[in-house]
């Protein structure tokens, strides 16, 4: 019974029907793993413990039933992007305060309408602009991942860095998440865990903190692929609350786990092997490569030749949105207000000190770019050279299946490693973000370990709305991986 | 491009942020770090190439224009910092 923590989302459903366990114990079994470790890894900023065993009991008796949906009483945690009807939601900034929506996240809505449990929102960077979770104004979120005989505490990458973290420690079995650069990879990556991100369009924005919109998606962090299949099956849908979420029926996911990879084409693009590239990262590529070859998959090499391009241009795109979107915080509607003299010192007092310095940066940055004079050196260009991106990808998916790349340029590294120098932090994302600039679905999967022995993962990108490839192959990685380590519970007070 | 403290106070205007003296300063040094990092665009031959609009090729949804929501101005107004019946209160804009 003390495993309940160590289930997969799978394994727990197959349970909950089986009546091996209830709905609560696996609830309380998380609420109390929640209770020792949190203090010690940040992952949570809101745990909702009367929520969730109020939930769980529903789930029971639906159970008890007969009448189980999807996700019957298992046991989530929500990235605090999300906003969560009557339960503070603040995308980890002071500017938010103590908003409390009064409404749900479609996202989460379809979470709880197929019997999901929630046990609290995650902690993650600011506006989810970060990729090491250290701009969170709740403070920065540990990975459970240690160097090899080091206690240096190390960052979960970001910015979903609880949902990573909390995946990783077993502080919920699933977690919700958002990619607009990789943030739903990346730490997932730096954590040992599954993270999905879908195709664009394929969730509903609707009631997510918005970052940049041409670029935001949520999706699952999980411990398995067959669990992200699981759950991503719940979190899409169409949504009239959101005109870019797109009118296609939902598929099975579960139903391509299993068929293997035989005849699969499979992309290796020769743009993402950088100069200077860690030699454990090349290796690790070329084991994926093996392992998929083995399988009976027909690797090819491709090329994509606007490559290096795509992190630039993101960083013209992406804050342009953010500036734009960050400018309802005006301290009238709802968050924090710092009075001024008159409606303007108002605005700018409130934003000064609602604001943490990386959202600022990107605020000042997509102001400037957006302003008159530069528009077109800028925003314009940038867009341009994202068709160019785009235009790669259609080429080269006319010839393979799906795209194996590593997801990250190296492991995690220690709590302000990084932090000095905004560029250096944004290269974590090189490999992630020309699926977001181009609006296609990808997915990380956990493949080995470092030379420090933390955990790395290997990147399949797929063609717009085949997620099931991505998962398809994502499974025969994922197996012939192997049963990995698992970090090592220090975070437990006992 | 080279951002002086000058762009960075009149940027941060328009952007409604305060910035202090120590803060314009930094920002001087990150922006222009940035913007020439993304500088090396110049290098893409774009040249009759659109910008993207949509990175899926949808048809823009239309609906019917009919009232389809609404009437909860208690909602709306329920987290602002300061209100007076169903209205926002800001300081005094008009003389």
């Amino acid at each position: 019974m003390s495993d309940l923590t160590d289930l997969t989302i799978a394994g727990a459903r197959e349970g909950l029907r089986q009546k091996d366990f209830s709905a609560r114990e696996i609830a309380q079994a998380h609420l109390d793993a929640i209770e020792a470790g949190n203090a010690a890894l940040n992952a949570y900023i809101l745990p909702a413990p009367e929520q969730a065993l109020a939930m769980a009991q529903a789930a029971d008796e639906r159970l008890a039933k007969g009448e189980a949906r999807p996700l019957e009483g298992i046991p989530l945690g929500i990235k605090d992007l999300f906003c969560t009807q009557g339960l503070r939601s603040t995308a980890c900034s002071r500017i938010l305060g103590n908003f409390s929506p009064t409404y749900e996240s479609t996202v989460s809505q379809n979470l709880w309408d197929a019997g999901a449990v929630l046990l609290g929102k995650l902690n993650c960077d600011e506006f989810a602009m970060g990729s090491s979770n250290e701009t969170s104004c709740f403070g920065p979120v540990i990975n459970p991942w240690r160097r090899e005989g080091s206690n240096a505490p190390l960052v979960p990458g970001g910015s979903s860095g609880g949902s990573a973290s909390a995946v990783s420690a077993r502080l919920c079995l699933g977690a919700t998440a958002t990619d607009t650069g990789g943030s739903i990879r990346q730490p997932a990556a730096l954590t040992g865990t599954v993270g999905l991100k879908p195709t664009y369009g394929r969730c509903s924005r609707w009631g997510i903190v918005a970052f940049a919109s041409s670029l935001d998606q949520a999706g699952p962090i999980t411990r398995s692929v067959r669990d992200a299949a699981i759950m991503l099956g719940v979190m899409a849908s169409h949504d009239p609350k959101d005109t870019t979420s797109v009118d296609a029926p939902v598929p099975d996911y579960e139903a391509v786990l299993g068929q293997g990879v035989k005849g699969l084409k499979v992309g290796i693009p020769k743009e993402y092997r950088m100069e200077g590239m860690p030699e454990e990262i090349e290796k690790l590529w070329q084991q994926g490569i093996a392992w998929l070859t083995e399988a009976g998959a027909e690797i090819r090499d491709v090329s994509l030749p606007h490559t290096k391009y795509a992190l630039p241009a993101y960083y013209i795109v992406a804050p342009a949105e953010a500036s734009s979107n960050l400018a309802r915080y005006d301290g009238v509607r709802y968050g924090l207000r710092v009075p001024g003299g008159d409606v303007t010192e108002q605005y700018e007092n409130t934003r000064s000190e609602g604001f943490g310095p990386e959202v600022k940066r990107r605020v000042l940055i997509g102001t400037y770019v957006l302003s008159a004079g530069y528009y077109d050196a800028y925003y314009l260009k940038a867009q341009k050279v994202r068709t160019l991106i785009k235009r790669d990808f259609e080429q080269v998916f006319e010839d393979v299946d799906v795209l194996l790349t590593p997801t990250t340029p190296g492991p995690a590294f220690a709590i302000g490693e990084k932090s000095g120098d905004p560029i250096e932090m944004y290269l974590n994302d090189i490999f992630t973000v020309t699926a977001n600039m181009s609006g296609l679905p990808g997915i990380s999967v956990p493949a080995g370990l470092s030379a420090e022995g933390t955990p790395l993962g290997l990147q399949l990108i797929g063609k717009a709305f085949d997620e099931e490839a991505l998962f398809q192959v994502g499974e025969v990685i994922e197996e012939a991986a192997g049963t990995l380590p698992q970090p090592q519970d220090w975070w437990s007070a006992p | 491009m080279k951002v002086d403290e000058a762009t960075v106070r009149h940027i941060a205007r328009l952007a409604r942020i305060r910035v202090s003296d120590a803060e314009a300063k930094t920002f001087e040094g990150e922006l222009t770090g940035i913007l020439q990092w993304v500088e090396q665009l110049d290098e893409v031959d774009t040249d009759g190439v659109e910008p993207m609009t949509s990175v899926v090729e949808t048809e823009m949804k239309k609906r019917t224009d009919e009232v389809t929501d609404g009437g909860y101005a208690g909602d709306i107004i329920k987290n602002a910092p300061e209100r007076a019946d169903n209205f926002f209160v800001v300081p005094k804009v008009v003389e």
